[in-house]
C-alpha cells in the first residue's frame, strides 16, 4: 500500500513517460498500469444501476433478464454489492448479497423469497456461469489487485486508440476458470476497452467489448454496454446498463443479511 | 368428514378481519401517495398416485388452480406494506382448497432497527432436509408433505441491528392451527385429522401470545443464530375425537423451546447444524440436524454445477405420528446446468437407521422463456416400517407437475 501510493506521488511528479522511465521490469510495469486503473475506477463512494442482460444462442436467439444493482465502496476491504432480479419471473425477488475482500474468500448470501430464506453460498470458486451467462461471477465482480499477478506486454491500437496491454493471471488458480486475462486500457484514461480470456487448457476462451463510455462525478468512466463472445461454444451475452446513480446515500446496513427480506425488487433505492 | 370453508373457521375469521385491516391500511397508504406494485404467479398442478389409495374415498389424482398476487407498497422515510394473498382450488380435497394471507403487514424500517405489524413469513435454519428449528410459521401441510409451505402468522417483530448483532423480539398474539389433508386427500393416515376441532393446554387456546427472542450474528465465515420461543407447540399430538371413531383431534401443548443454527463456510464447504431443546410436551426433548454441502463448480470444465449434501438428524422428541425424522440419514444431489433456462435436477434419499424406511424425493424445473416455468417433482415410498409414522404414506408415493406464469 505503501509502495503504491510512493509510485503514484512519483507518478504525479513525472513529465513524460512515467512507466517506462520508472518500473524496471514488466511485472512492476503491469502493476503500476493495474494501480491506477484501480485508483481511477474507485472514489465514488455508492453506486446504483438497472441491468439487462442479453444472452444470444448460436442460432441467434435471445433471452433477456433484468437486474439491479447497489455497490458500495469500503474502507480497506473490497466492494459490498447486491444484486436484485426482477426477471425471469422465477427468479424475480432472489437478491445475491457479497461481500468481496482483498485476501481470503468472498462472503456470499442469497435470499430465496419463496421460503422467505436468506441461505449463504459459497464463494470460494467464481469460475461459474452467472444465470446461464457468458459472463462468469469471477469477470463482474470487483477486480480485488490483490488477487493477481500483472504483467505489461507493450503498447498497441486499437481502433485508433492508444492501449497498454497487460497479462492478468489469476493467483488462485484452483478456483479461477482463467489461465490468464489480457487487457487492452487506454493510455489516457485507463478505461478498460477490450479483454481476452484463455481457458486452463490456455486456449481463447472469451473476449469482452466495453463500449458507450460515458463520464460520471468529474472522473468515473463507465461502460454503458459490456459485450461477452464466448468462442468455444458461439454464445454471446450483452449487458446494458442504465440509470447509474453515484453518491446516493447507501450505507452499510443497507447490506445487512437480515434485511434481505425486505428488500423488494420494484422498490428500494 | 372433515368438511368446511377455510373462512368458516374462528381464526379464518380472524383472519378475515385481520385482511379487512391490512386491505384499509393499504388503501390508506395508498391514497397518501405511495408507490404501488403489483405481481404474483398463477400455477395450475396435477399430482398423479399411481398406486392404489390404502384407504377408502381418496382419489387416485387431483389437479389444483394455485394463485398468489402480491401488492406491495413503499413509501418515503422507511414505510412499507405488503399483501401476498394466497389461494388454492383442488379438484378432489376440499380440505386442500383453501386460501391464506401469507403477507399483510406494514414495515418501518429505522437505521438501526425496524417494526413489522401483521402477517408475515420468518424462517430460521440452515439445513436442507428437515427444518427442525424453524417455528415462527405454522407448516401448511396440505400443500406439501416436505413441511416448506407456511402459514401467514400475525406478529408484532421489532429487530434491533447493532455491531454485536441482530436482536428480534416477536410477539405472535394468534395461533394458526396446522392444515391437514381431508379424508378425500392423500397422504394421511386411516383416521382424518380435524384440524378445525382442534384443542389446547391454555385456556387461551389459539389467542395464548405466544413469544420469541432471537440473536443472530455474522463472524467472518460464521452464521449463527440462538433463540428462545415461549408458547403454543406448532406441532401438535393427536388425540382421539370423542364424537367420531375415524378422526383425530389435534392437542397444542405449552412448550418453551431453545434452538440454535450454525453455518460455516469453507472453501466450498458449508458445514450446518441445528439443534433444539424443548420442554412441555413429554418426554425426549432433543433433536440435532447436522450435515455439510459442498458445490462442485464446473465438474471436469463442464458449464454446470454439481452440489451434494449429506445430513443426519437425530430427533428425541415423541410426537405422535407426526416427525419421521427420528434417525435418519438423507443424501441430496443438485445438478444446476446453468443454461438459458436455468434447467435444475434434485435428486434426494432419505433412509432411516434405526429400521428400514426408506424414501426418495426428485425435483426437476426449467424456464420457458420469460414468464413460463414447468417443474416436475416427486415422493417415491421406497418401504415403510411397521413403527415408522411413513408407513401411512406407503401408497402414495406421487408425481407432480406444475406449470407457472409469472405476472
Amino acid at each position: 500500500m505503501k509502495r503504491s501510493l510512493m509510485l503514484l506521488l512519483l507518478l504525479a511528479l513525472m513529465p513524460v513517460s512515467p512507466l517506462q522511465a520508472l518500473a524496471e521490469t514488466p511485472e512492476e510495469q503491469g502493476h503500476a498500469i493495474a494501480v491506477e486503473a484501480d485508483r481511477r475506477s474507485s472514489g465514488f463512494g455508492d453506486c446504483t444501476a438497472d441491468t439487462v442482460m442479453i444472452l444470444r444462442n448460436r442460432e441467434g436467439q435471445e433471452n433477456r433478464r433484468q437486474l439491479r444493482s447497489r455497490v458500495l465502496e469500503q474502507e480497506d476491504d473490497g466492494d459490498k454489492s447486491l444484486t436484485l432480479f426482477d426477471s425471469p419471473g422465477d427468479v424475480r425477488g432472489t437478491i445475491l448479497l457479497t461481500f468481496s475482500h482483498k485476501r481470503g474468500d468472498d462472503d456470499q448470501w442469497l435470499f430465496l423469497p419463496a421460503l422467505k430464506r436468506v441461505k449463504r453460498i459459497s464463494a470460494a470458486n467464481k469460475s461459474g456461469a452467472f444465470m446461464g451467462s457468458e459472463f462468469a461471477f469471477e469477470d463482474l465482480g470487483s477486480r480485488e489487485l490483490e488477487k493477481y499477478g500483472h504483467r505489461y506486454l507493450g503498447s498497441e491500437s486499437l481502433d485508433g486508440r492508444e492501449c497498454f496491454v497487460l497479462e492478468q493471471i489469476p493467483l488462485d488458480s484452483k478456483n479461477s476458470g482463467y489461465s490468464r486475462i489480457i487487457s487492452w486500457l487506454d493510455t489516457t484514461t485507463y478505461r478498460l476497452i477490450r479483454e481476452e480470456y484463455f481457458d486452463q487448457k490456455q486456449r481463447l476462451l472469451k473476449t469482452l467489448f466495453c463500449r458507450e463510455y460515458q463520464q460520471y462525478l468529474g472522473f468515473l468512466w463507465k461502460a454503458h454496454r459490456l459485450e461477452m463472445v464466448n468462442h468455444q461454444n458461439g454464445k454471446e451475452t450483452d449487458l446494458l446498463f442504465a440509470n447509474y446513480r453515484f453518491q446516493v446515500g447507501l450505507t452499510d446496513r443497507d447490506f445487512r443479511k437480515n434485511r434481505l427480506k425486505n428488500l423488494r425488487t420494484g422498490g428500494g433505492r | 368428514m372433515a368438511v368446511r370453508t377455510p373462512t368458516g373457521s374462528p381464526s379464518g375469521r380472524a383472519l378475515g378481519l385481520g385482511a379487512a385491516a391490512a386491505l384499509l391500511l393499504l388503501v390508506g397508504c395508498c391514497t397518501v401517495g405511495l408507490s404501488m406494485e403489483l405481481q404474483g404467479t398463477v400455477s395450475l398442478e396435477g399430482r398423479l398416485f399411481p398406486q392404489a389409495s390404502a384407504y377408502q374415498g381418496q382419489e387416485d389424482y387431483d389437479a389444483s388452480l394455485v394463485l398468489e398476487p402480491e401488492l406491495y407498497w413503499e413509501g418515503e422515510g422507511g414505510l412499507s406494506c405488503s399483501l401476498k394473498p394466497f389461494l388454492r382450488l383442488d379438484t378432489s380435497d376440499p380440505e386442500r382448497s383453501h386460501s391464506d394471507l401469507r403477507e399483510a403487514n406494514l414495515l418501518y424500517g429505522a437505521d438501526s432497527w425496524q417494526l413489522l405489524f401483521g402477517l408475515d413469513k420468518v424462517f430460521w435454519g440452515v439445513t436442507e432436509f428437515v427444518h427442525l428449528v424453524d417455528i415462527v410459521n405454522q407448516t401448511d401441510l396440505v400443500e406439501s408433505p416436505d413441511q416448506e409451505e407456511k402459514l401467514g402468522q400475525p406478529m408484532l417483530a421489532l429487530s434491533l441491528e447493532q455491531e454485536w448483532g441482530t436482536l428480534e423480539a416477536y410477539l405472535l398474539p394468534l395461533f394458526r392451527e396446522r392444515t391437514f389433508p381431508g379424508s378425500r386427500g392423500r397422504l394421511r393416515g386411516p383416521l382424518v385429522i380435524d384440524s378445525g376441532a382442534a384443542e389446547y393446554e391454555s385456556g387461551a387456546g389459539r389467542t395464548h401470545p405466544d413469544l420469541a427472542l432471537r440473536y443472530s450474528h455474522t463472524l467472518g465465515n460464521l452464521d449463527l443464530g440462538l433463540y428462545q420461543f415461549f408458547g403454543t407447540s406448532r406441532e401438535p399430538l393427536f388425540l382421539p375425537s370423542a364424537g367420531q371413531e375415524e378422526e383425530l383431534i389435534p392437542f397444542y401443548s405449552q412448550i418453551s423451546q431453545t434452538g440454535l443454527d450454525l453455518q460455516l463456510v469453507e472453501g466450498q464447504w458449508l458445514w450446518k447444524l441445528e439443534a433444539l431443546q424443548r420442554s412441555g410436551q413429554g418426554p425426549g426433548r432433543g433433536a440435532v440436524a447436522c450435515g455439510f454441502e459442498y458445490t462442485w463448480v464446473r465438474p471436469w470444465q463442464l458449464d454446470l454445477d454439481l452440489g451434494f449434501i449429506a445430513e443426519y438428524v437425530r430427533d428425541q422428541r415423541r410426537l405422535a405420528d407426526d416427525s419421521p425424522y427420528d434417525n435418519d440419514l438423507m443424501l441430496g444431489m443438485r445438478l444446476g446446468l446453468n443454461d438459458a433456462q436455468g434447467s435444475e435436477l434434485l435428486l434426494g434419499m432419505v433412509q432411516d437407521l434405526a429400521q428400514p424406511s426408506c424414501f426418495m424425493v426428485l425435483e426437476a424445473g426449467q424456464r420457458l422463456g420469460e414468464s413460463l416455468h414447468l417443474s416436475l417433482s416427486g415422493y417415491l415410498f421406497v418401504r415403510t416400517a411397521e413403527q415408522d409414522p411413513l408407513r401411512f404414506y406407503q401408497q402414495d408415493s406421487y408425481l407432480l407437475f406444475k406449470g407457472s406464469y409469472y405476472f
